[in-house]
């Protein structure tokens, strides 16, 4: 009887052990499952025949021959470039600086932060249509400023070829920076005071207690921020066609955009899997070191 | 007298200064975001003729409320012309359970990553964050098929799960960062009392989580409440969710864009999570404060 | 755990549903993008007659991108094991699938109704996949029409041009009239309309076919193709600035209101003026582009019958022949403002334009002048016609600067998509 019941005590105890690991293990399994079991199927597809459904007859490196001959890859691979560093960057500034000026004790905090958020709560499909309207020179602004007097006033961004990538830009910070907003507003809030107020009595100047001070605390805020504006800029397929359909001619084609229409539209599945496998080699290669950096610097601190 | 010191009258000027600088700045912000939400609601209450002739951003000569009743009621989503009221249930239906899922599952994640470290935490929090970044029509495919092997490829339970799946990166990015910032001293004094894991959890943890989970469930919320290509792709007809019969009332490749109708169902879908948004609005930023963001 | 209950919930349900399904009536499970108003109304007509035969119809709308996202959701459904019994699908997406094995067999039926009789071939050549039939044509819309404000026209002093150098001046006059002379809206689909339509009135029909349906190198290299991206930019000075991303029901209101002359656009362009009190022939104008008068470009919608279980295939089947019935196809395209596809039915209750419509179809099928339209999926699989698009886009948006540029990117596209 006693050695049995040790028995029972140690697989009870072995359990208890176990126990965060096992409730780990359903998210652990389905992410293993669901994001990189699917990604092993994409770099998959990529090596395959598939056009319209996929087809596991190897091909090579075909499909990857056909993506860089495809001078659209490169437009869109460019415009990844201006969109994601311009959108990532002036998102968080924006953020910042509303979070910094709405942190000095604003009487209508209250109105103005559902007002800088509510953009992120409506779907792309129909404030697309608004902003369209809003750029269109014969529509919207531009007439709107004319027919207030300013005859020679031009915004024609939305469509000119060299510049429609900026009014997604445009679109894609109105949508998100409230957001951003939000994350470091809380960030702002969370800093100790003493630390301020040591720092005030020092004599530091306004600008100096922000800069030497309160923003490298909200490292952890920049963490977020850059996560989800990463990702947001990589699923930026229904801002894309709500705004521009990929327009004018294709000068604002994304990589999100591309595969999107490689894989259903073009029924070329296999290329659209090779330019979705550069994408993600493209996000590691930028998120993953960041990643890295952060955490690190996270168990140093403690 | 030297520059530093001034008086106390021109303290105070300079400081009103600024803090009008301040609140015009803010103010002219305000605006610029509201413009495109000024045009969407006034072209709703706009008959079809003057959002045809007329200024986009002038306000309606005849108000009328016609547009609201078709987006509701009247408008062809298809075959049925009965608006997109029918389809805020089965968008109810499988955003609740998904974001209650989710949010728990992200809630235990933080809590295990955070308070039962084991070797090599990092890499799986690591792991568990690329999820976010995985573009939908890339998956959508594999999804698919998966959801066909399980059998409930066009139910609700199979959105949920794939819900569930692609929020699992971000519930658990907040709930760690959340659980980190909170101080070990409390979970490890509890330990040595004898509590349990769940004991622990729901004692100590769960308790303080409130602004962290009402930051979470406006998160998701959001992304799920909004997301057309699975709700399109696993649930078919009737029991698609309200994004599918706004996409084909917006949409449709032919036939009369009726823009005033288009906007006001717009509206009328945002509305649950605008309501989401400001009722939860000011737990938002205490919840984010407590440590989303603090890492 | 959490996963393994959730299946079991799901898999409880579905067995629960499927039971409940044995019992409930026959149904068939259409995915279409029929969402607008007209569009509902017309495919209620076959919803009633189906559910006189005691079938329910399941609808699948999913609109957008003119069948993109349809097409999209419908892999998903064909991934997951579980196809809608009837899709609406375009052209040559028809023959793609069906070499994926995923079609069903209408040939008893086809025989029985005579189907091969009253479809002319050119339509068949995307409701056959080899000797099988596998999908029901309803209507037939053809894309070379331009569509003129008659008003405008009056005021001008024009009349309707028939031949390309006819057009320019008339265009010419109306720009000098200070009304922009071409309505037109820049999405990549309907810069390819008027490609089209160009390539016809430039080297005839045997060109058209030899260049966009055969993909012959040489054609599509030659100095004909030249002369047809120099028409193109010629086209393209007689369009507003703004026209980049507007939709074509803009641009067809834009010829609406008399702010524009005309409007090179298909004929469901119809249904936009119709909509907006014009009458076809008094109002508005409806002509052949000039220079094709005698050919006709164009898409159908077919609905194709997948495979499924041998429980839906009677209602398949019922679904079918409805589509063919011409009472069915007559009012169905009535409404649409297309030709329906049995050449069988009479052509009352269709408008002036809509029987100009017809009488060209029927000519043209007999003169084999009937040709599919490129722009619209009928005449070149979908990778090589978007390979054309981008080409023909990006050459009208100033992209690509000289005619000899853009044919050559024109045969390298070509060659690199197939």
């Amino acid at each position: 009887m006693p050695r049995r019941r040790r028995a029972t005590d140690r697989t009870i105890g072995w359990l208890q052990a176990q126990l965060p690991k096992l409730v780990l293990s359903p998210s652990l399994a389905i992410v293993l499952l669901f994001v990189y079991g699917f990604i092993l199927w994409t770099i998959v597809l990529s090596f395959s025949r598939s056009r319209i459904l996929p087809v596991y007859t190897f091909a090579g490196f075909d499909a990857y021959e056909r993506l860089w001959s495809l001078p659209n890859w490169y437009v869109a691979l460019q415009n990844l470039a201006i969109f994601g560093v311009l959108y990532i960057g002036l998102c968080t500034l924006i953020g910042l600086a509303l979070a910094i000026l709405l942190d000095q004790r604003i009487r209508i905090e209250g109105l103005l932060r559902p007002i800088y958020l509510y953009p992120m709560a409506l779907s792309f499909v129909v404030t697309g249509t608004a902003w369209k309207w809003f750029l269109n020179p014969g529509l919207g602004l531009e007439k709107t400023v004319r027919a207030w007097g300013w005859s020679d006033f031009t915004f024609d961004w939305l469509v000119n070829p060299d510049m429609a990538i900026y009014t997604i830009v445009i679109a894609a910070i109105w949508q998100s920076s409230g957001f951003v907003m939000a994350m470091f507003l809380a960030g702002l809030r969370g800093i100790d005071n003493e630390l301020i107020r040591a720092a005030q009595i020092d004599g530091a100047s306004p600008f100096k207690l922000y800069w030497r001070i309160i923003i490298p605390q909200l490292r952890p805020a920049f963490l977020s921020a850059v996560i989800i504006l990463a990702h947001m800029a990589v699923k930026s397929y229904d801002l894309v066609i709500a705004l521009t359909g990929g327009g004018p001619g294709n000068a604002t084609e994304l990589p999100a955009t591309f595969m999107y229409s490689y894989t259903f539209t073009r029924n070329q599945m296999a290329v659209g899997g090779a330019s979705a496998v550069i994408m993600l080699m493209t996000i590691a290669a930028i998120i993953v070191p960041y990643l890295y950096a952060e955490l690190r610097a996270d168990d140093r601190a403690r | 007298m030297p520059a530093s010191v001034r008086t106390p009258a021109e303290a105070a000027g300079t400081a009103r200064f600024w803090r009008t600088v301040i609140y015009v700045t803010l103010i002219v912000f305000a605006v610029m975001y509201l413009l495109p939400l000024f045009v969407m609601v006034v072209t709703s209450f706009k008959s079809l003729d003057e959002v045809r002739d007329g200024n986009m951003l002038s306000p309606p000569i005849r108000f009328t409320v016609e547009p609201w009743r078709a987006a509701w009621g009247t408008a062809c989503v298809g075959v049925s012309c009965e608006g997109i009221a029918g389809f805020f249930w089965n968008s109810i239906k499988m955003v609740v359970p998904a974001v209650a899922i989710s949010t728990l599952m992200g809630a235990f994640n933080g809590y295990v990553l955070t308070k039962w470290r084991f070797p090599g935490h990092r890499w799986i929090f690591a792991l568990m964050l690329f999820g976010c970044f995985i573009p939908f029509q890339v998956v959508l495919v594999p999804t698919a098929q998966v959801l066909g092997m399980l059998g409930i490829a066009n139910s609700t339970a199979g959105l949920v799960l794939v819900h569930v799946a692609y929020g699992l990166g971000f519930t658990t990015l907040f709930f760690r960062n959340y659980y980190e910032a909170f101080p070990n001293e409390l979970t490890r004094a509890a330990m040595i009392d004898g509590a349990g894991f769940f004991q622990i959890f729901w004692r100590i943890l769960l308790p303080s989580s409130g602004p962290i989970i009402v930051v979470t469930v406006i998160f998701q919320f959001t992304n799920i409440w909004n997301d057309f290509l699975f709700g399109a792709s696993f649930a078919a007809g009737n029991s698609a969710p309200m994004t599918v019969a706004l996409n084909n009332l917006v949409n449709s490749s032919t036939g009369v864009k009726e823009y005033n109708v288009h906007m006001a169902a717009a509206m009328i879908a945002a509305l649950p999570t605008l309501l989401v948004y400001v009722i939860a609005g000011r737990f938002f930023v205490r919840g984010l404060m407590a440590g989303a963001v603090k890492g | 755990m959490r996963k393994m209950v959730l299946t079991a919930v799901g898999a409880l349900l579905t067995t629960l549903t499927a039971a409940g399904g044995l019992r409930a009536a026959p149904e068939v499970e259409v995915l279409h993008w029929w969402t607008s108003g007209g569009e509902a109304a017309a495919l209620n007509i076959l919803k009633k007659d189906l559910e006189s035969k005691g079938i329910t119809w399941k609808d699948m709308p999913i609109a957008g991108g003119g069948g993109t996202q349809a097409m999209t959701v419908l892999r998903a459904r064909v991934s997951s094991g579980n196809p809608p019994v009837a899709v609406q699908m375009l052209g040559f997406d028809i023959l793609d699938w069906a070499e994926q094995g995923a079609v069903s067999d209408l040939n008893e039926l086809a025989a029985a109704g005579g189907w091969d009789k009253v479809i002319p071939a050119p339509l068949q050549k995307f409701s056959r996949f080899g000797d099988k039939w596998i999908a029901a044509p309803v209507n037939a819309h053809s894309t070379n029409w331009i569509w003129g404000n008659k008003a405008v026209f009056d005021k001008v002093g024009i009349s309707q041009p028939t031949t390309w150098d006819e057009l320019i001046a008339s265009l010419d006059k109306i720009k000098a009239a200070g009304i922009i002379p071409l309505a037109h809206g820049g999405q990549p689909w309907q810069d390819a309309t008027l490609f089209d339509s160009v390539v016809l009135t430039t080297g005839g029909g045997d060109f058209y076919k030899k260049a966009l349906i055969d993909l012959d190198a040489g054609a599509l290299g030659s100095d004909t193709m030249k002369t047809v991206f120099d028409r193109m930019a010629k086209l393209r000075s007689y369009v507003d600035p703004n026209f980049p991303g507007r939709d074509w029901n803009l641009a067809s209101a834009m010829v609406i209101k008399g702010e524009a002359g005309m409007q090179i656009m298909g004929d469901w362009a119809k249904g936009e003026f119709v909509a907006a009190g014009k009458k076809p022939g008094t109002d508005v104008l409806c002509f052949r582009f000039p220079g094709t008068q005698g050919n006709v470009t164009f898409n159908t919608d077919q609905f194709v019958m997948f495979k499924v279980g041998a429980d839906r295939r009677p209602a398949q089947l019922e679904l079918a022949k409805a589509i063919m019935s011409p009472a069915f196809q007559a009012s169905f395209s009535v409404i649409k403002g297309s030709v329906p596809a049995r050449s069988d039915v009479p052509d009352t209750g269709f408008d002036d334009c809509g029987k100009k419509a017809m009488k060209d179809l029927k000519e043209a099928a007999a003169n084999n002048r009937l040709m599919g339209s490129l722009a619209h999926r009928h005449a070149a699989p979908a990778s090589v016609m978007n390979a054309m698009y981008d080409v023909i886009t990006n050459h009208f948006n100033g992209g690509i600067k000289s005619s000899d540029d853009a044919v050559k990117r024109l045969v390298a596209a070509v060659k690199a998509a197939r």
